[in-house]
């Protein structure tokens, strides 16, 4: 009889990609859920319609290509691109934007650089920006957080918001984020850089109502169930920690040491570290390994860089946030990093060909 | 150097970047002792059985021959000789599929026990310190010794090198999950490991042994430890647990705290290392004059039903084994010779076992699931942090399926060394050490395609210059020649003007002389050279082919009459160009002329056509 061939090993451990990334998106909830808590049911559509398109997109393109199809969709690398794009936009945002982003992400971004594994940027990154510059009002139009929201949207008000643009009773969404006195409320990140913009300093900006104890309200919260759910891929072997610790570093140390030098003027690490998507990006967004540095001293650079120019941005830029741009700028970079980051193979290191002789 | 002294003195362990921890698996098979299994119908021994050329057979077909009769004579010492495991008779000499995952056949010596197990005559050696060190090597490739840890290399060859050891390594790691056959020897045969150590030690020279067991063995520790107590020069190392500790640049990482310089042998360090089995069969070898002929084997996974290691004859098929253990096959069975880290699936079980056969492995799906599809590499690195070399695995991954020698070769894919671990971690399931395998083989194919390039365009354009050299060298005879030839004819022309008869003596000089003259102007009516450049003439030979025979014919006549007179004169004149207006030579003169014209076109028509042959066939010398 004749014996089934195969190659060495002939065993496997760990978790699969598709697990991996299952992980990915799970450990996403905690997030998710105080987003919704905060900023209402929308994040749940656009999760939703996100996931739709993105299967269906990838679908499309996977059989224009003439690959198998349901072995594309497993591997669940679609899934995650799909939510950490709709998780990234104002949930209120409509429909066809984030129809446009992920079939950008999916299409553009992934499938026409050959698909899984082979994309130079971050899908989700890639496809925000494109959002970002493309429609600069819905894209910035956050809803204030629920405790200082001026209306409490339900479920069928949001998802006729998402749809039509406007809530059953008429309101647009600039309408829903104006307070009663008329102020339009801009997220914290915005709020602090235009009243320091304006010349207040910092105590006066963070008097605006928007802002709490720690950062603004509702995305200080946010910030941290992110932090939990890194804690989360790290605890599992998901991630490792070289890309989370180096952003947080390039981010929060240059901060922390402008922050001593004009503390009147210049924010601290605590509102960085938990304003905007800083916790999202840390953790989920910058350690995607695809579009990232590949070696351990790569992975430590890449953060640091990404969290360097996060910080650069944020204080000098003309965005409040800055996480995709940082992270499309150090995807450009990865190749060089890599090249410079490779681990020295046993054998080379220098001492031990001295020794041998 | 001093390093390393101190580092060892220190009795440190190390550690090495990466590895793995996969499920160990190796009870129950290492808690069962050691078996004999009886000899097979039939004992199959490939002629070659590791690295090294093969040696030439030295038994017949039919021929009887005894246990520990040796069957080949080693190539000088490239290889090593094979023996009957048991005495019987040749029964073939032919293609046999070897223990490879090819299953593809190679020349095997094919032998049927008698039944009798009777042993040729032996020369037992107890007091081999009384042997030179060369004898004792001598011995040792004449028993078909190799290293029985890995790749099977002759270990006198391995011994033989001329160079310090400081530290002779015994590997008793045994790393690869599963495989117990080092273990359950230790456990059972310390002792003549031992005095196998001290003879590899009497043999390098070195005052320092270093044993080394992983700490999963406890039993074979204590076992080994009794037996070294009497020995002040071996030291006992017990490394941690881990995937591939066993290896030997990994294990004098471990053991020393340095690392093996790439593209060097460990001896280079004044390191030798040796596998504890091999050390037993140098022990046997020696001191009993038992040549290799059996060694443990691993027989294990959940397909067979009495697990453990037995004493396997060489050659003994491995169906005969998995009988021997009650081997359930299941569907889809995969039967892994070696560990299932790097052995390598079976497709028949006809095959034999080798020198470097360690184990025989046939898991359930269930233990061992086979491998699921390959998806695509995500860059996760989870390879890289496995990898013992610190290699990046999936770079070097993308590189090889993009057939990118060049960078492979830059990336160091050549200090790999195939453990597995880096496929063992991944979670896109890529098969990366296939993939590593293929380009390494494709790299070393095309170094050699390129070296034979190189020395091809080397001779070619050798070939190129000398056959240059020696047109021109020819141009310049024919130039000469014809020059020559020129002054001639005129010469001979004013004279046949100015002197029309002469004598009746001469007439005939002249009158060959006319008759040349008219043939060569016929020949140029048709031709536009003169035929003394023999090359234009080859060229227009077809067209002034009337012409030439029929001058031909003149000149032969000429040259008849010319040949009579010379014989009567005086040949001395090899160089008409110098001759003066003699009326008194001008016969001898012209006859030597003749005489010369002849042999120059005689000499210049064999060098036209060697010349020809030779640009026909541009090729033939890079052929042969």
């Amino acid at each position: 009889m004749s014996f089934k061939v195969a190659a060495a090993p002939h065993g496997h451990s760990q978790k699969k990609t598709n697990q991996v990334m299952a992980w990915v998106v799970f450990a996403l909830i905690p997030g998710v859920i105080i987003q919704s808590y905060f900023f209402g049911w929308g994040v749940w559509f656009q999760i939703l319609i996100a996931v739709t398109v993105a299967y269906l997109s990838e679908s499309i393109c996977v059989w224009a290509r003439e690959r198998s199809a349901r072995q594309a969709l497993r591997d669940n690398t679609a899934l995650v691109t799909a939510v950490l794009l709709a998780i990234s936009i104002p949930p209120l945002a409509p429909w066809w934007i984030i129809v446009i982003g992920t079939l950008f992400s999916i299409v553009v971004v992934k499938q026409v650089y050959g698909g899984m594994g082979q994309n130079i940027f971050n899908p989700a990154m890639a496809g925000y920006v494109l959002l970002l510059i493309s429609f600069p009002v819905q894209m910035t139009h956050w809803l204030p957080a629920a405790p200082i929201a001026p209306y409490d949207l339900g479920l069928w008000q949001t998802l006729h918001t998402i749809i039509f643009e406007y809530t059953p009773t008429g309101y647009d969404v600039e309408q829903l984020r104006t307070t009663v006195d008329g102020m339009s409320m801009a997220t914290p990140l915005d709020g602090v850089k235009t009243a320091l913009d304006q010349g207040k300093i910092l105590t006066e900006a963070y008097q605006q109502p928007m802002l709490g104890s720690l950062a603004g309200i509702g995305w200080q919260w946010l910030n941290l169930g992110f932090l939990l759910g890194g804690i989360i891929l790290l605890q599992q072997r998901i991630i490792r920690w070289h890309i989370p610790v180096g952003f947080l570093a390039g981010l929060l140390v240059p901060s922390f040491l402008a922050h001593m030098f004009a503390p009147s003027i210049i924010p601290g690490p605590i509102f960085h570290a938990l304003s905007g998507a800083t916790m999202l990006g840390a953790f989920f967004i910058a350690t995607d390994p695809v579009s990232a540095a590949t070696s351990d001293r790569g992975r430590l650079l890449f953060g640091l860089l990404i969290g360097l120019l996060i910080w650069v941005i944020r204080t000098w830029g003309g965005y409040p946030d800055a996480v995709a741009f940082a992270v499309l700028l150090a995807n450009l970079c990865v190749p060089i990093i890599d090249r410079y980051t490779r681990p020295t193979v046993y054998g080379h290191h220098s001492g031990a060909k001295h020794d041998a002789e | 150097m001093q390093d390393i002294k101190q580092f060892v003195e220190s009795g440190q362990i190390a550690r090495f970047p990466g590895g793995i921890h996969p499920p160990e698996r190796k009870q129950p098979a290492s808690e069962q002792p050691l078996r004999r299994v009886p000899y097979a119908d039939e004992l199959i021994l490939p002629l070659r059985q590791h690295i090294g050329l093969s040696g030439q057979c030295t038994v017949r077909v039919g021929e009887r021959v005894l246990k520990g009769q040796a069957l080949t004579d080693a190539a000088l010492h490239q290889g090593l000789p094979l023996h009957a495991p048991t005495s019987g008779t040749v029964k073939a000499i032919e293609q046999r599929p070897m223990s490879h995952a090819s299953g593809l056949p190679e020349q095997a010596i094919v032998i049927t026990p008698d039944g009798e197990d009777k042993w040729r005559e032996r020369q037992p050696l107890p007091d081999y310190q009384q042997r030179d060190k060369a004898e004792l090597l001598d011995i040792i490739q004449a028993a078909g010794v190799a290293g029985l840890g890995g790749a099977g290399f002759p270990t006198s060859q391995k011994l033989a090198q001329q160079k310090p050891v400081s530290y002779l390594i015994i590997n008793g790691v045994e790393c690869e999950p599963y495989i117990c056959a080092d273990d359950r020897l230790m456990r059972e045969h310390a002792r003549d490991i031992v005095l196998g150590m001290r003879i590899l030690a009497y043999i390098t020279g070195t005052d320092k042994t270093l044993l080394a067991i992983e700490d999963n063995k406890p039993e074979a520790i204590d076992s080994m430890r009794a037996a070294i107590a009497e020995y002040d020069d071996i030291e006992l190392r017990i490394v941690p647990t881990k995937y591939p500790s066993g290896g030997e640049k990994q294990l004098i990482q471990l053991l020393t705290g340095h690392e093996v310089p790439s593209k060097q042998l460990p001896i280079e360090m004044g390191i030798i290392m040796q596998n504890v089995g091999t050390a037993f069969a140098v022990k046997e070898a020696v001191i009993d004059d038992k040549p290799l002929i059996e060694r443990v084997v691993t027989l294990t996974g959940e397909c067979i039903e009495q697990p453990g290691n037995v004493w396997s004859p060489l050659g003994t098929p491995v169906d005969a084994l998995l009988e021997y253990a009650g081997f359930k096959p299941e569907q889809q069975q995969r039967v892994i010779m070696g560990g299932p880290m790097m052995g390598f699936t079976l497709p028949i079980t006809a095959v034999p076992v080798i020198k470097t056969t360690n184990c025989i492995l046939v898991p359930s799906t269930r233990e061992l699931p086979p491998p699921g599809d390959e998806m695509a590499c995500i860059r996760c690195g989870a390879c890289a942090e496995v990898c013992p070399a610190t290699l990046q695995p999936q770079q070097l991954q993308w590189l090889a399926k993009a057939k990118d020698y060049p960078a492979l070769e830059e990336n160091n894919l050549f200090d790999c060394i195939e453990c597995g671990a880096c496929a063992f971690v991944c979670p896109s399931e890529i098969p990366l050490v296939h993939y590593y395998r293929q380009a390494k083989s494709q790299m070393r194919n095309q170094a050699r395609e390129q070296a034979k390039a190189e020395l091809a365009k080397k001779r070619f354009e050798a070939r190129q210059a000398r056959l240059e050299r020696e047109k021109e060298e020819r141009l310049e005879r024919h130039r000469k020649a014809a020059e020559a030839r020129k002054q001639m004819q005129q010469q001979q022309a004013q004279e046949a003007s100015e002197q029309p008869s002469d004598n009746d003596g001469k007439s005939s000089a002249v009158a060959a002389a006319i008759a040349r003259a008219k043939a060569k102007k016929a020949a140029q009516e048709d031709g536009s050279s003169t035929p003394a450049q023999p090359t234009d003439a080859e060229s227009k030979q077809k067209s002034k082919k009337s012409a030439a025979v029929a001058a031909a014919i003149e000149r032969a006549k000429a040259k008849k009459a010319a040949q009579q007179t010379a014989r009567e004169s005086d040949v001395e004149a090899e160089s008409p160009a110098t001759e003066q207006q003699r009326p008194a030579q001008d016969k001898s003169a012209a006859v030597a002329a003749a005489i010369a014209r002849a042999k120059k076109k005689k000499q210049a028509r064999e060098q036209q056509t060697s010349d020809d042959r030779a640009s026909q066939s541009p090729d033939q010398e890079d052929k042969q």
